[in-house]
Order: structure tokens, then sequence, then C-alpha cells
């Protein structure tokens, strides 16, 4: 856990201050809706179809008990007893009112928790592995790295209003869990051929209606260039973003029409003239925010202790541990991820009541903690594996064991025209139907890997494109029709997937992805080939032949 | 962007025009009252773009009790029961079309 400062702690309750004193002029008439637009959505608040929507940001995707109690009290006190885990590390609440939104506000604060850069075409919430820390073979903790970037982009007055909204990843895993390449900017921290530890950066990723995956600005920056450089990148998108175009305002499309070459090159001559600036990181900021962040005190405890042995016996145990449980760095313990996505269940919803408990557990066998994934799921990552059997049964009971992680019924879905003023389709009904189909696990476990991605509009928020099967919604004279994508993938390898054909209504989704999945399976050349290296070697014609041939 | 008052008005059949309640942000509807419903049925219902424009140039200048506003089309059925006219709007007046976590 990191520990804010009187200086955040400050900054934070200040906010609350001003946006009480803006709603209430908002309120009273004092301010227009067109001028109070601006100050509501950089505190995350839209208006979506039934009401507003508010944002909150859980930077680099950690949480505390404390802090996950008080979004459990958020949304049973000012909205509807839940909550929605985003694919950006921060949670949805769907039903607020304008007019309690400041004592919300207050209510996080008093546990850190803001909406700041949480929509607005600015920096937007810094996210990370949601395994960081706990990873084995990580090279270090990238959420230092991210806290370094959230203090020095929370309020920069240069980048509060750029051509459009602007989102950095970071991840210091070889497997990317941050879904880098398709961020704004990308940061992977490695070590060099001189053992030296610093960063690749990409640029220019993203989604929406024009996909690309980041490219490689510069191969190697030294931690402690790493805000000088990323300024530089911002200071040339800040001035050479387009700003007349919402659909070309991003920075993936500058890159594209400069390309990497000159685009890095602009870069280069703006860091050379500021690298030795103030921006200029010592040792000691490092340390300063290294030392805020807490590890637990882990015991040296046995790989395969007794409590694991004897529940091996329980066939469903057995099936939750082989899935929803991973490696940790340290021996004797495991990353425990919590799957909300239940059968039929909306993805990435968490009640109230679920929160509440999900914070015991925590308390009781994750030292506290808990984190959240850009895949809608939770994670505990400090448990003994002794207290695997028990942590089940308390997990099992309040819905969040489903041994479906990462496997087809662990779909990303957007809000989609449920909620979503944006949207031109419904996302969530199409997860639902896809999770009853492939309810049975043991099917499940023998199609193997399959990200599922569902957006209910171009504009991307479920991640269609690098979904290994990408669905997205479009509207056509009225009804509700979905373009179905294959081969796209959001990590080290990532890619945008390809359209197979003309979109399928509503009702043939499900059919649509059942086909597309028969097709794998008796496709596939080993039981052990995954569907997306299948279609990588396949292309997607035989997928295209076997959905479209009787449609 | 463009005010809705700047936008071009056609409508092809009965509209309303709809909004969100500035302090909590439901649904509402502009009545031939020149106030605001939460129920469809009490909406006003225009035919033509003229009184389209006039119904959505009095609902804008309501910025205090109303966000948002926009006119959306809706069938008016033979009883002259007024009902959403495209799924999106129907999803705005009836809710949500699958099940809350936690029951209302």
């Amino acid at each position: 856990m990191y520990a804010y400062d009187e200086l955040d702690r400050t900054l934070i309750n200040e906010r609350v201050s001003e946006f009480r004193d803006q709603v209430k002029r908002r309120l009273s008439g004092e301010l227009t809706e067109d001028e109070f637009k601006m100050l509501r959505l950089q505190n995350g608040v839209y208006l979506q179809l039934h009401a507003y929507m508010f944002r909150v940001a859980i930077p680099y995707g950690t949480l505390s008990s404390e802090q996950l109690r008080r979004l459990a009290h958020v949304a049973r006190k000012y909205d509807r007893g839940y909550g929605h885990f985003t694919t950006r590390q921060n949670i949805q609440f769907n039903w607020i009112k304008l007019a309690e939104l400041p004592d919300a506000l207050a209510d996080l604060a008093d546990v850190g928790i803001h909406a700041m850069q949480t929509s607005g075409n600015n920096t937007r919430n810094v996210t990370s592995d949601q395994w960081a820390g706990v990873a084995p073979g990580e090279i270090e903790d990238p959420r230092i790295w991210s806290e370094l970037l959230r203090q020095y982009t929370t309020l920069h007055p240069e980048f509060s209003f750029l051509p459009r909204k602007f989102k950095f990843a970071i991840t210091a895993s070889e497997h990317d869990r941050a879904a880098i390449k398709v961020h704004d900017i990308g940061l992977r921290l490695y070590k060099n051929a001189a053992g030296e530890t610093g960063f690749e950066v990409l640029v220019g990723g993203g989604l929406g209606r024009t996909p690309f995956i980041g490219k490689t600005i510069k191969q190697f920056v030294h931690g402690h260039d790493l805000l000088s450089y990323v300024e530089a990148i911002l200071r040339v998108y800040n001035q050479y973003g387009r700003r007349d175009n919402i659909y070309k305002a991003r920075i993936k499309i500058l890159v594209h029409e400069l390309g990497i070459e000159k685009f890095a090159r602009e870069v280069e001559e703006e860091w050379l003239q500021m690298r030795d600036s103030a921006l200029a990181i010592d040792d000691a900021v490092i340390e300063d925010i290294r030392s805020r962040f807490t590890y637990p005190a882990y015991e040296q405890l046995p790989h395969m202790p007794d409590e694991l042995k004897k529940a091996a016996h329980d066939p469903h145990f057995e099936a939750w541990r082989k899935n929803s449980t991973f490696p940790h760095k340290v021996p004797g313990y495991a990353i425990v991820v919590l799957s909300l996505k239940p059968v039929g269940g909306p993805p990435g919803d968490a009640t109230a009541d679920q929160m509440d408990a999900i914070a015991d557990l925590a308390d009781r066998y994750s030292f506290g903690e808990i984190r959240v994934g850009h895949e809608q799921n939770l994670a505990l990552p400090h448990v003994a594996r002794r207290d695997l059997p028990a942590l089940w049964k308390a997990l099992d009971k309040i819905g969040v064991a489903t041994p479906n992680v990462n496997l087809v019924s662990d779909i990303i879905a957007c809000p989609g025209l449920d909620y979503c003023s944006l949207a031109n389709a419904r996302s969530i009904p199409i997860a639902q139907e896809l999770t009853r189909r492939f309810a049975n696990h043991d099917t499940a476990n023998l199609i193997g890997r399959l990200h599922v991605n569902i957006s209910g509009c171009i504009n991307a928020c479920g991640h269609h494109h690098v979904g290994h099967i990408g669905i997205l919604g479009v509207e056509k004279n009225g009804e509700e029709f979905y373009q179905i994508t294959v081969g796209g993938r959001a990590d080290e390898k990532a890619e945008v997937g390809t359209l197979i054909g003309p979109a399928v209504p509503y009702g043939e989704v499900a059919n649509v992805v059942e086909d597309i999945v028969e097709a794998y399976l008796a496709l596939r050349a080993r039981p052990d080939e995954l569907f997306i290296d299948a279609v990588k070697r396949l292309g997607v014609e035989p997928f295209r032949e076997r959905v479209y041939a009787t449609r | 962007m463009t005010s809705p008052l700047q936008q071009k008005i056609k409508i092809t059949g009965p509209s309303v025009v709809t909004a969100n309640r500035t302090w909590d942000g439901i649904v509402i509807w502009r009545t031939a009252a020149q106030g605001w419903s939460a129920e469809l049925s009490d909406a006003a219902v225009v035919r033509t773009a003229d009184d389209a424009r006039a119904l959505l140039a009095e609902s804008v200048a309501d910025d205090v009790g109303a966000i948002g506003a926009y006119i959306a089309p809706v069938d008016v059925r033979d009883t002259g029961t007024v009902k959403p006219g495209n799924l999106r709007e129907h999803i705005r007046s009836a809710g949500v079309t699958i099940d809350l976590p936690v029951p209302a």
C-alpha cells in the first residue's frame, strides 16, 4: 500500500471543497451547464442515460480494505448498492445524484480516494499491472513509477487542457497484464544488456474508432529521465495534436500522421532542451516514494501445506485453485483472482455487500490489500497457500469464486446501451448470454484461454479490438447489430483483431461465438494450442467460412 | 459543441423533448404546461419541425431544471398511449434491460 502525505490529503480535501461550491453554484443557477460541464468532468462526473455516472480512480489498481469498504459505503448510501469496475482501474457508480456528489467525494477523501482526472482532456488515472510487487520475475514494483507519474500529472497546469484524453500504463513484467501497447504512453520497465534498469517507451497506442498498437519511440530511458521524456512527448502532442476534430485528436493520430520517426525527432529535440531541468529525478525522490509503499511481513511457509493437500480431494476447490490462483514471488503465498464474471451476471459489477465481504477477507488473508485488474476482476495479492481452502469457501459464498479466469466467460464488457449515452447497442446482455452458453466448466477448460471483449459502440471501452474474439455493437435502421473480429490481443504481442464479415443481429451473437469456438476446437493443431495461436496460424478465413456458410 | 438549437431539426413523426433533471439526473420529459415530468405519458407530443424547435427552445431555456435536452421520437398508439420510438428511448424510459445486481 502507498501512504499519502499531507500534501496529497490537503489537495484531495481542497478539491472536495471546490467541487462542493461548484455544485452549489450549478444548482442555484449561478453556473450554467456549459460552464459547469468541464468542472464536473474533471471530477469524474458524466451524464448517462438514466442518471449521472461517477467514476472514481483506483491508482495503479491498488486498494486497501478500508478504501474498499468506503467504496461499498458510497455504493450503498449514494447509489443503488453496487459499483462497476472498469478496464482502466476505476470504479463507476451509475445512479448518483449531483446534489449528493460532494458528500460522496468527501466520504471518499477521508480514505484517500478521489475522482480527479477520471474524465476530461487531461492525463487520466495511471494504470499498472494488478500483480505489481508480487509477480514472480518482476524487475521491480512498477507502482513506484506509477505513483511518480500520478504525482507529476495530477493537476499539471500545462497538461490540463490537452487536445484529448491521455492515458499511461506501466508494466515491469515480461507478460504484459496492463495492456501497455494500447495506451497513449506505454512503459515497460526492464533491464538492458548492461544490466541497467529503465523504460522502453511506447507511444500512440489506443483503441476507439481508429485502433493503433503503440510504437516504441525510445528503447531505453533511465528512471531519472522518465519525467522529462514523457513531458517532451506531452509537449509535442500538446503543440501539434489536432483540436479541430475530436476523432483525430488523440496522440495516436498525430504519431500515425507524422510517422514515428518524425514524431520521435520532435520529441528528442524537445527533450534535449529540458533533460537536465528540474524534471531530472534524483534517487532521493524515488526512494521517498518507495519508502511510502509498505509491504507485508511475509512468513516462511511451505509451498504445499497440509491444508492444501487435504483440500485437493475436493474437485470444486481444485478447479478453482487451478484456475484462479497464481504463483507469487514469495514461496508459500499465492495471488488469488476473484472473478467478477458470475454466470449470468454483468461483467465487472460488485455489490456493496460483496465489497465489504472482500475487504474483510483481505484483512484476514491478504494483509488488507486488494487489487483491481483491467480485465474487470479483483485480486487478493498476498494469500498464504495454507489459507486457500478457507478463503475459497468464503469467496464462493459471496459469488466471486467462479473458476473462469482467462476462460471464455471471463468477458470484458462496457456498460453498453443499458447505461451509456454514447452506446449504439447493448453489451451486458450479450455477455450474460455467453456466460450461460459456456457455463460448463469442463467445456470452458477444454477450450482454454480465450478472451471475449464486447463494446457497445466504436469508442471501444470494452476493448473489442484486442479481444481474441471481439464484439462491437452497431445500430442499423434502429436495430442492434454486432461486428465480430478475431485475433486481437492486448498483451506483449498486442494486435488488433480482424473483422470476419458482415454484422450479425443481436439474437445471433452467442450462436456466432459458439460457431467460432467449435471451428477452433475442430481445427486446433493440439489440445494446448490456444485459440489466439490457432487464429495466428490459420488466419480468419476458416472462422469466416464457419460463421457465414449457413448465414 | 453545437447548441441543440443550432442543429438542424428534422422530425419524421411524433416527437417529444426529453432531458435529465439537473439535481439528480433522472430522465424527464417536457410537458405541455412548460414543466417537466418523470412520466413519458405526461410529455407534450409535437408533430412538426417548427413545434419541435419551439418545445426544445423553451426546454433548453430551463438550464437550472434540466440538462441535455433533445428531441426524441415516440410512437403514439391508437389509444393515444405514447411509447418510446426507439430502443435507446425505451431503455431511458423503462430502465435497463437486465436485472440490477441489487434489486431496487
